[in-house]
């Protein structure tokens, strides 16, 4: 299989060891690793091209993060980047606001159209539409019959008739509105992004019947082609989404971010196997990990995130024991917390806190706040909050714009907060760990 | 062997690829006043872009510069013949590495696996249809009891090609078909099985163990068989086909390759990375999704096809 990219970043990590800002030549290996994972998960080379040209200009001259290599941030940098290229939009599913809504589904031959619009019928039913199925496949041996089970599994209508696919779904739309069912699903012939007369039928029924979407149906295992697909189903019949395929294999799915950039459109779902409810809405970044390789690059950003705190969370922990835990400590470790932008990481590393905060999760707004207050304490209100009184407490929430109800709340969370500490720190931990002795 | 191979009709394909991929070689090497990176870079993009994967690209590329080298070939045009020698030898020596004498047993019984939706199905249709042109009594076997309408797809084309089939019920162990197949062909008389199994995705442990049952039912009913077990790969696929490939052939010895859809845009350069890696050899392409659209592969003409 696939070298594993971030054992051969490791390596090229060591040599970067201490740089302090990120330049043309301290990042130029980590780029081609990354560069060799993106061609290796099929992503296609000129959209690579693109991107690390994009990376690279991104990160020559940022600062490196404490305690962590160059190549490491560059991965981060590269991870955040692909994540926001996959789910920029919103991938909510297009309703009618009157009549019927009518979906239509297009792509390659074999690419997984008959059993998407299944799963979407599924789906969908789940939450209370009424889906109807049109099967505009004449082409393929049985694919009304294929369809005709499906529908049949899940006990839903499906429509097929003797005439042309444009004239099946206008009936089968007409048929739909009749007998008030809200969703039509309309499968159609797997075709050729080359093959004209078979495209301009998809133009037609599009035009005829006008669906809210156009989904395209790709397989994730679709190699450097992806991008003339779906350029031609975007330009000659124009797609609203993306349904991505057969991600239950072990294919990388560089195909999703090719696709995604030819078309802008965005991945709406992603089919995890043959069985109908096989579906699950796209997830932005459990593709960039899989396409960068398998969750490694997500340990590996995990691991510089722990990094970057590892030296704070020391001194931390010392101060901790020492029961000297100021809002000091605290605001050097939101300061932390922001630049890492996971509040929840930041709090497993507090010593005998994170594991009890399993689940546990912080409002980011309510840290914005919880800044502001801590900005407006003076000096030795944050090393000594015990000073802090009625009239501090007024003064406090006046200068960070928030109130006494807040201000009193933060004290008293990090009264309790300290209390926590102290009380761990009085328990014998070798006594503890008898009791836990077979 | 006695199949027409219409070397016009696969140009004819090609010549799309050749013009989106290969062709640029040719342009590429026609703007160059010498060898340098730049060429050597182009040259790499063009190959990446086919699908051949980074690993045989670089193998490809690092052999060429030794070539260059080796012969002190200093002029552009030169470095095609060396390319094309090159992939030819890839291929030819995994097309080497499989003997066919399978085509000698009676019956020849073929297995024809692959991932979902490679084409398999289709293509038995048209390997029926070629061996039933030939003279031969030609049976097919419905061992994808999985799929929805699976039975009913190979029915319509059992018919159309003019064979014989043995059907199955949904959810019947396919593995039970695959003996009664077989059975039913030896007492029969027929000259060539080939058995239709449902894709299935390489990673899934249950489904590549039930591939294998499938196999060994049918050497139990008769020795050596099934003779060939061919690999149906869809021409579109990317780096997924060297794990395919790999995965099959573990689990249940692929004999060849057939490589489906390339008519369509995609290069088909997956056999080449697959053929570097594995050495199995590619024995069919489908054109089209009609019952005439198959080619037998020649490695030969693929090249130059490509080259063209
Ligand atoms: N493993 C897996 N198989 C899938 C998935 N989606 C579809 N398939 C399988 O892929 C094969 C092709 O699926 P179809 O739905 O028939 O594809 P299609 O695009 O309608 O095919 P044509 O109509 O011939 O163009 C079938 O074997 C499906 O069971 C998926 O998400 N995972
Ligand atoms: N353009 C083109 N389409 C093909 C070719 N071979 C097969 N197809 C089409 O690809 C789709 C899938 O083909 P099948 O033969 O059903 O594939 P399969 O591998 O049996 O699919 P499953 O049994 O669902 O795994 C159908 O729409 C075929 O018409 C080919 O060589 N070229
Ligand atoms: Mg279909
Ligand atoms: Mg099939």
């Amino acid at each position: 299989m696939f070298a594993e990219l971030s054992d051969r970043l490791e390596s090229i990590l060591k040599k970067l060891r201490g740089q302090g800002k990120l330049t043309e030549n301290n990042i130029k290996e980590a780029l081609k690793e990354i560069r060799r994972a993106l061609l290796e998960a099929d992503v296609n080379y000129k959209v690579v091209k693109d991107f690390i040209s994009k990376v690279e200009e991104k990160s020559i001259g940022q600062e490196v993060l404490r305690s962590i290599t160059p190549g490491q941030q560059v991965v981060k940098i590269v991870y955040d980047e692909l994540t926001l290229i996959l789910g920029k939009d919103s991938s909510v599913m297009k309703f009618s606001s009157s009549g019927p809504t009518v979906w239509m589904l297009a792509g390659l031959q074999g690419s997984g159209k008959t059993t998407a619009c299944g799963k979407l019928a599924s789906f969908y039913r789940k939450k209370g539409k009424s889906p109807f199925l049109i099967a505009a496949d004449v082409q393929r041996p049985a694919a009304v019959e294929q369809l005709k089970i499906l529908g049949k599994s899940l006990n839903l209508p499906v429509y097929s008739s003797k005439e042309n696919p444009v004239k099946i779904c206008q009936s089968g739309v007409a048929k739909a509105r009749e007998e008030g069912l809200d969703l039509v699903i309309i499968d159609t012939a797997g075709r050729l992004h080359i093959d004209e007369k078979l495209m301009e039928e998809l133009a037609l029924i599009k035009k005829e019947v006008t669906p809210q979407e156009v989904v395209l149906v790709a397989d994730s295992m679709t190699g450097q082609d992806a991008v003339n697909i779906a350029l031609s189903f975007e330009e000659r019949l124009g797609i609203d989404g993306i349904f991505l395929t057969k991600l239950d294999g072990d294919a990388r799915g560089g195909a999703a971010l090719s696709l995604r950039a030819v078309t802008g459109k965005p991945i709406k779902f992603v089919g995890t196997g043959e069985k109908l409810d096989d579906i699950e809405v796209f997830y932005p970044e459990r593709m960039v990990s899989r396409i960068l390789g398998m969750g490694d690059v997500v340990t590996l950003v995990e691991k510089a995130q722990e990094a970057i705190s590892q030296e704070e969370a020391e001194k931390l922990e010392k101060r901790l024991r020492e029961e000297q835990f100021s809002f000091k400590d605290f605001y050097s470790q939101l300061q932390q917390l922001k630049k890492m932008g996971s509040l929840d990481s930041i709090l497993s590393m507090i010593p005998g806190i994170g594991g009890s905060l399993k689940g546990f999760s912080v409002d980011d707004k309510a840290l914005v706040r919880v800044e502001a207050i801590i900005n407006s304490m003076t000096e030795e209100e944050r090393l000594k909050p015990q000073i802090i009184d009625g009239s501090r407490k007024k003064r406090i929430a006046l200068g960070s714009g928030t109130d006494l109800q807040e201000v009193n709340r933060l004290l008293k969370q990090f009264f309790m907060m300290k209390k926590m500490i102290k009380d761990f720190n009085k328990m014998d931990l070798r006594k503890l760990k008898t009791m836990f002795k077979p | 062997m006695s199949f027409k191979f219409s070397i016009e009709k696969l140009k004819q394909c090609l010549s799309k690829t050749k013009k989106s991929l290969f062709g640029k070689i040719t342009e590429v090497v026609g703007l160059s006043k010498k060898i340098d990176q730049e060429l050597l870079d182009k040259l790499e993009e063009v190959l990446l872009k086919g699908d051949v994967g980074v690993k045989a690209t670089e193998k490809i590329i690092q052999d060429l510069k030794n070539g260059v080298k080796e012969e002190k070939i200093v002029e552009p045009q030169k470095i095609i013949d060396i390319m094309k020698e090159e992939i030819l030898t890839i291929l030819q020596n995994s097309q080497t590495s499989t003997k066919m004498l399978s085509q000698e047993s009676n019956p020849l019984i073929i297995m024809i696996v692959g991932v979902n939706g490679t084409g398999k199905t289709t293509s038995i249709a048209k390997l029926a249809k070629l061996y039933s042109d030939q003279g031969k009594k030609v049976m097919v076997a419905a061992c994808d009891t999985f799929r929805a309408a699976a039975l009913e797809q190979l029915s319509i084309w059992a018919q159309r090609a003019g064979v014989d089939i043995v059907k199955s019920q949904p959810n019947q162990d396919p593995a039970s078909v695959a003996f009664d197949a077989v059975k039913s062909a030896l007492a029969k008389k027929i000259d060539v099985v080939i058995v239709d199994t449902a894709g299935r995705l390489h990673t899934k442990y249950n489904l590549m163990e039930e591939l294998k049952k499938i196999k060994r039912v049918m050497g139990k009913s008769l020795e050596g068989a099934p003779q060939e077990v061919f690999l149906v790969l869809d021409a579109t696929t990317g780096q997924n086909g060297i794990s395919q490939a790999k995965m099959f052939d573990e689990a249940v010895g692929l004999t060849g390759i057939i490589l489906a859809k390339l008519d369509g845009t995609a290069k088909g350069g997956i056999v080449i990375a697959i053929a570097n890696e594995l050495k199995i050899p590619v024995r069919y392409v489908g054109l089209g999704e009609k019952i005439d659209d198959l080619e037998e592969f020649d490695p030969k003409d693929f090249v130059e096809a490509l080259f063209l």
